[in-house]
């Protein structure tokens, strides 16, 4: 789960991390009112959507008067931000972040992930801070530190100071990043974090460190915990049918093809859509039903699957372990019973209950298509499609 | 042979009581695993299913000469079950659960570390050896015995996997799902050494997904010490970076990280890749001539 980046910047604040001073607005008017309070002669308005690469897009303005301010966030809120992260569509702005401008001397990079190689969390700095630190790993290797943390004992200081040292400061500088470091770590630990980034952190020409930039992401998993954290979950951030089938314990996601799917277990389904676009298809989606689908579930994912406009055939890839077949083929005839499915449905099952869930399909008079194979599955899909545009 | 357990594994149900555990334990005693009791803790002294309820897992260890362990207890509790069964000296940890936060697995890894234990999962479906032992949530039927060892992320492509082998008249030694979280139990070169020191095993099939480099490491070691064929097949050759596809390792965070990525290295280190899923079955027969 992801959070604004000024969500983000207030969890800071709790735990000492510096952060410039300022507040989010939800109209131009609350901004200008934001930027007379925080005084000054200099304010950046920041578009607030989740994605990143908002700077390019112009959604990080400059302001040098309060008019300005007035007039960028007018510009910015209720506009879509198209960054290179959010697709065409772009996503719209809702509010903006106005803050304090401040002179910058250096800019670093500071993060924590978890790291898959270690299986532990991992202290991430760099003194090419307002870059992608990806580009910088791939570009400049040497230019990125890694810290791995025990669990035993967390994050200490010398590895912190050693780290400060590693992207090239000294003196004080390094007791005070050490000091940011450790909050960020703890701040991390204690929400059950998966990602946070700092980037920049900057040093200013007044000599005080400031998180310029903040992103966190947090384990779906551990959200039972942190309800204070799932308190700042913006649903408007969220594609709403992926929202609905979350609501229903499906996984979705959309897709840009015609061939809708409807498997069992992640990587069942990922190798279903391999498949079709190796039969020449595009999938329309990821649809992940689950383990015990009841009939209802199978007739929720046929329901989300056909919402989408742009799929012309709905392909079914069951392989029943701790699913049954009957409960899926009763679900599927629930579904074309109750829905208007005007487009071909083809359906492989496998596994507990075959025969039960094939009697069920081939005496409810349904006209479907049925595979046997995972092969035959994907080929059907795509010749149904075929077929629909020859007719 | 096979690996992780056999007729011999001496199986408890952590969560014993509850629904699922219930259920899937009942139908590893049809199979003829050895389900000696379970742990539930307040229920201790209780019979369930005809097999006695522990309190503890060291109860269990003690007076019922458990070793293998298979974990339903619920995400918030996952971790401290797992790390009761590793401190009484539990062999195999099966972790069914899924949804188990991160962080606690980061945790319970760094208490493995000095004891003899092998965790498989979390968010797995489990470990099974055909006609011996089931630790899991696998339909046993559609598991012939034979001489193929598998080791894959997913549950359901593992299944797809079996059911393609077995209509060449494949089967196998032993089958293990190591789960889709990003940090879990065991990875796949852990069980590709155990496979390399197993006599009945005569090829090993390693089903991989998108997101991490466990899959590339394993097959790197297998080049230089895995005296038997591997058949590598990576899913999510169609999925889009960023997003996480079910499962919250499947996720394209780098280059190096896709599917056709990271086939492309497993081919250059000997393995015979697997393109299309509906020719896994093929590709392990081809491999084994």
């Amino acid at each position: 789960m992801n959070i604004h980046e000024y969500q983000t910047k207030e969890l800071f604040r709790s735990y000492k991390i510096p952060v410039p001073e300022g507040r989010m607005a939800h109209s131009a008017n609350q901004a200008l009112s934001v930027a007379e309070q925080l005084g000054g002669d200099g304010w950046v308005v920041k578009a607030q959507i989740h994605a990143g690469g908002r700077g390019k897009a112009g959604g990080v303005q400059l302001a040098t008067s309060l008019e300005e301010v007035q007039e960028y966030a007018e510009n910015l809120i209720g506009r879509r931000l198209v960054t290179r992260q959010t697709g065409e569509a772009g996503r719209l702005v809702n509010r903006v972040l106005v803050e304090q401008v401040h002179q910058i001397d250096t800019e670093y990079y500071l993060g924590l992930v978890i790291d898959r190689g270690s299986q532990r969390i991992t202290l991430i700095a760099s003194a090419a801070g307002g870059m992608e630190i990806e580009e910088v790993a791939r570009a400049t290797p040497e230019k990125v530190i890694r810290e791995v943390v025990d669990p035993a004992v967390g994050l200490q200081d010398f590895q912190c100071r050693k780290v400060a040292a590693g992207i090239g400061l000294s003196g004080k500088d390094i007791v005070e990043a050490a000091r940011i470091m450790k909050s960020l770590y703890r701040c991390f630990r204690d929400k059950d974090a998966l990602m946070v980034e700092i980037n920049p952190l900057v040093m200013t020409t007044a000599g005080e460190f400031l998180a310029l930039d903040a992103k966190m992401s947090f384990d779906g998993n551990a959200l039972f915990r942190h309800s204070e954290i799932t308190d700042l979950r913006d649903f408007d951030e969220e594609d709403p049918k992926e929202v609905e089938a979350s609501g229903h314990d499906l996984n979705y996601i959309a897709l840009d093809g015609s061939v809708g799917c409807i498997v069992n277990g992640a990587g069942l389904a990922m190798a279903t859509m391999d498949a079709i676009s190796l039969y020449g298809g595009k999938p329309a989606n990821f649809l992940d039903v689950g383990g015990g689908a009841s009939p209802e579930k199978i007739a929720n994912a046929f329901r989300i699957v056909l919402e989408d406009p742009n799929v012309k055939v709905v392909m079914l890839n069951i392989y029943a372990g701790i699913n049954r077949c009957d409960w899926i083929a009763e679900g599927i005839v629930k579904a074309m019973a109750e829905l208007s499915v005007e487009v071909p449905v083809v359906v492989r099952l496998a596994g507990t209950n075959l025969e039960a869930g094939r009697e069920i399909l081939a005496n409810s008079g349904l006209d479907y298509i049925n595979a046997d194979r995972l092969s035959d599955a994907a080929e059907k899909s795509v010749q149904a499609i075929n077929q629909g545009v020859a007719a | 042979m096979s690996i992780l357990v056999n007729k011999d594994s001496r199986v408890i149900f952590q969560g014993f009581t509850g629904q699922h555990a219930t259920f899937h334990a009942e139908e590893a005693i049809r199979m003829g695993t050895q389900v000696v009791g379970g742990v539930t803790p307040g229920k201790g002294g209780q019979v369930h299913i005809e097999r006695p309820v522990f309190d503890t897992v060291r109860d269990a260890v003690v007076q019922a000469g458990a070793d293998v362990s298979v974990v339903f207890v619920p995400p918030p509790f996952s971790a401290d079950a797992v790390m009761e069964a590793i401190e009484a000296g539990i062999k195999v940890i099966v972790v069914i659960t899924d949804g188990v936060p991160v962080q606690d697995m980061v945790r319970v890894k760094r208490y493995l570390i000095g004891h003899d234990a092998i965790i498989v999962g979390p968010n797995t479906a489990g470990v099974i050896t055909p006609e011996e032992c089931k630790v899991g949530i696998m339909p046993a039927h559609i598991y012939p015995k034979g001489r193929v060892g598998i080791v894959s992320r997913s549950g359901t492509l593992n299944y797809e996997a079996v059911e393609q082998m077995s209509e060449l008249g494949l089967g196998v030694s032993t089958s293990v799902s190591i789960g889709g979280d990003p940090v879990n139990g065991c990875d796949f070169l852990t069980l590709l050494e155990k496979f390399a020191d197993d006599d009945e095993t005569e090829a090993v099939l390693m089903i991989g997904e998108i997101g991490g480099a466990q899959e590339v490491e394993a097959a790197a070691w297998a080049r230089d010490h895995l005296n038997k064929p591997l058949i590598g097949f990576i899913a999510g050759a169609t999925a889009p970076p960023g997003r996480r596809m079910g499962h919250a390792g499947a996720i394209i965070s780098g280059e190096g990280d896709t599917a056709q990525a990271k086939m492309q290295r497993l081919a250059e280190l000997g393995a015979h890749v697997v393109q299309n899923a509906a020719e896994i079955g093929k590709t392990v027969h081809h491999s084994l001539k």
